[in-house]
């Protein structure tokens, strides 16, 4: 009897420790990604690099608050998506939302996500992630002729134009070029 | 209507399709059929194309962000993003899902026209198109 409530405590304990195992190695993973862990969460889904990826950059999840995935992926607001059409199935929409959701900026451990997060804390949502304040002072400083004035460039908005690696949801200064001006320095 | 009558109508119109014809284009072609358009026609799709309407202040059409050359990509005229080839010679992936292409007649009939285009408009279009 003895014996078997001691493999029973064994079988138990080793069963208790997979799991655990099994949810460190996510936290690891975490852990040892530290240049990673300073961006934004790289995360992705098909459906949203379909609808979202096929009219514009599919911006990562993480550059907005919950609050504003919720305003702009409504089946309303998507009827007049800055001035698009941009509705979706029930089906669809459901998959892009709960996407995001998941993926918010308040949602990731992510640094440059949880600035955002922060900067976003307070007050009303923001609808366009150029509007996040911490997204603005990270752009204070370039000059207007490389932005809006600049061809290849024109707006804030276009992410990848100039962050080469913003697909990765890397937009560390390093990787950012910008065209016509590849001397440019912070 | 006869199950033959029926029959030889699909048969009809598989003749009658051209030679770059889908499995989604057959079924949303019928469907259109069913929803009350008549016998598709490919040059009214062509002048519909660049049929312009001034929507928010802006002249679009079709044409605006695919463009009248239909083996080149098209341009988005809010976002500048690169619209795939229309023409099947060049995109073979064009016309193969008839979620998509219902998908896409819905918004871009609204951005262009400001409504959603009819049966007939939409059987008009898909025929030109697949011809190119």
């Amino acid at each position: 009897m003895q014996n078997k409530m001691k493999s029973m405590i064994l079988l138990l304990a080793l069963l208790g420790a997979t799991g655990a195992a099994q949810a460190e190695e996510s936290v690891w993973t975490w852990l040892g990604t530290i240049w990673r862990q300073n961006e934004v969460n790289p995360v992705q889904n098909a459906a949203w690099q379909e609808e979202c990826g096929s009219c514009h950059f599919a911006y990562p999840p993480g550059l907005l608050p919950s609050q504003s995935w919720k305003k702009l992926l409504d089946e309303k607001a998507l009827a007049d998506h800055f001035g698009e059409n941009a509705e979706l199935d029930a089906d669809t929409l459901k998959e892009v939302r709960d996407f995001a959701l998941e993926n918010a900026a308040e949602k990731s451990f992510y640094k440059r996500a949880r600035k955002i997060a922060k900067a976003t804390e307070n007050g009303e949502a923001p609808l366009r992630i150029t509007e996040v304040r911490y997204i603005k002072r990270k752009h204070h400083e370039i000059p207007e002729k490389m932005v809006k004035g600049n061809k290849e460039v024109k707006s804030l908005s276009y992410c990848d134009a100039c962050h080469t690696q913003a697909k990765k949801g890397v937009f560390d200064e390093d990787t950012v070029r910008i065209p016509n001006y590849p001397d440019w320095e912070d | 209507m006869k199950k033959s009558t029926v029959m030889f109508m699909l048969l009809g119109l598989c003749v009658a399709l051209p030679a770059a014809a889908t499995p989604a284009s057959d079924e949303l072609l019928a469907r259109y059929q069913s929803e009350g358009a008549k016998t598709p026609d490919a040059a009214k799709g062509k002048k519909n194309w660049t049929r312009e309407e001034v929507v928010e202040g802006e002249k679009m059409s079709c044409a605006t962000c695919h463009g009248t050359d239909f083996s080149k990509p098209g341009k988005h005229h809010t976002t500048g993003k690169v619209i795939e080839p229309m023409s099947r010679k060049v995109n073979a992936e064009r016309f193969t899902d008839v979620k998509k292409i219902e998908k896409w007649f819905k918004r871009n009939c609204k951005d262009a026209w400001g409504r959603e285009c009819t049966a007939q408009e939409k059987a008009d279009f898909l025929t030109f198109l697949l011809a190119q």
